[in-house]
């Protein structure tokens, strides 16, 4: 296996979707290839970051705008 | 051959129900569908718009919109993946009205400089993350997957962070479930090369 194959691959590996057989070609080809294992592992912790942070915060005052213009369209209020 | 009745035999999401008390006139369920999602809505639409007032906007709108259109909604798709649609295309709108005459399209396949093949093979320390400040590490975060192109970051967004599934993000976005998967891996590969800027374990010819 090439790493070009081995990174066609990387979506599925990570969300654990590859067949058992498969699976044992990939880890065959992270045994021999630090390259690999290290973009495994990065893009792992890539998404994880993305995943734990909050980079956005939603105002309060818009929480309020926004009751105040579903109440204006209610039509039984 | 009859029609396949799905309803009744499955579990009613509780969002259905919400939404069906909404049509009927109870404000506060409705209400209660914003609370659960306004956060969510907010951060896909800055995410996408890269504009914080264009955000606020897209939140207000996107809920108005579905109250105003509940009506069209249909049991079959999930309440919180119809409304991620309409904000998403509220989101893409605004995008266009600032970028005029460059094209903003989710399903145009962009090609850019960045191949899919890992350039910078330097490994990460263990908490990479640990070497910054909150503020400065959430600076970090938000340049780097501002750097993407619209249809990218839009695909990683629901996917990673937003958690839809693949098929659920190709509906939402009207793309095929291959475009969203071939998508979401150069979305990944990128992050984590640009990423790898600031995370190698040795800095010294990285973060510009
Ligand atoms: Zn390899």
């Amino acid at each position: 296996m090439t790493c070009t194959e081995f990174i066609a691959q990387l979506d599925d590996l990570l969300e654990e979707r590859v067949s058992i057989t498969l699976r044992a070609d990939l880890e065959e080809h992270l045994r021999g290839c630090e390259h690999c294992v290290i973009t495994m592992n990065t893009t792992r912790k890539t998404i994880e970051i993305y995943r734990s942070h909050e980079l956005y915060e939603l105002p309060n005052a818009l929480r309020e705008r926004l009751q105040k213009a579903i109440l204006a369209k209610c039509k039984k209020c | 051959m009859p029609d396949i009745q799905t309803q009744g035999t499955e579990e009613v999401h509780p969002d259905v129900l919400l939404v069906n008390r909404a049509r009927e006139g109870d404000v506060q369920a409705f209400e209660k569908l914003v609370k659960q999602y306004d956060r969510q809505v907010f951060r896909i639409a800055q995410h996408i718009t890269q504009n914080r007032e264009d955000a606020e906007d897209v939140v207000q709108d996107a809920f108005l919109k579905a109250y105003e259109k509940l009506d069209q909604f249909q049991g079959n798709s999930k309440f919180y993946t119809w409304l991620v649609r309409i904000a998403v295309n509220e989101s893409l709108m605004r995008l266009r009205k600032r970028r005029t005459g460059r094209m903003v399209s989710i399903d145009e396949d962009v090609e850019t400089d960045e191949g899919s093949m890992p350039r910078d093979l330097a490994d990460w320390g263990p908490d990479p993350e640990m070497q910054y400040g909150q503020s400065e590490l959430a600076d970090i975060l938000r340049k780097t997957i501002q750097g993407l192109p619209p249809g990218f970051r839009t695909v990683f967004v629901l996917r990673d962070v937003e958690g839809l599934s693949t098929e659920e993000t190709a509906e939402t976005l009207g793309l095929s479930v291959p475009a969203v998967k071939s998508r979401l891996l150069r979305a990944r590969l990128q992050l984590r090369e640009r990423l790898s800027r600031y995370f190698r374990k040795n800095k010294r010819d990285g973060a510009k």
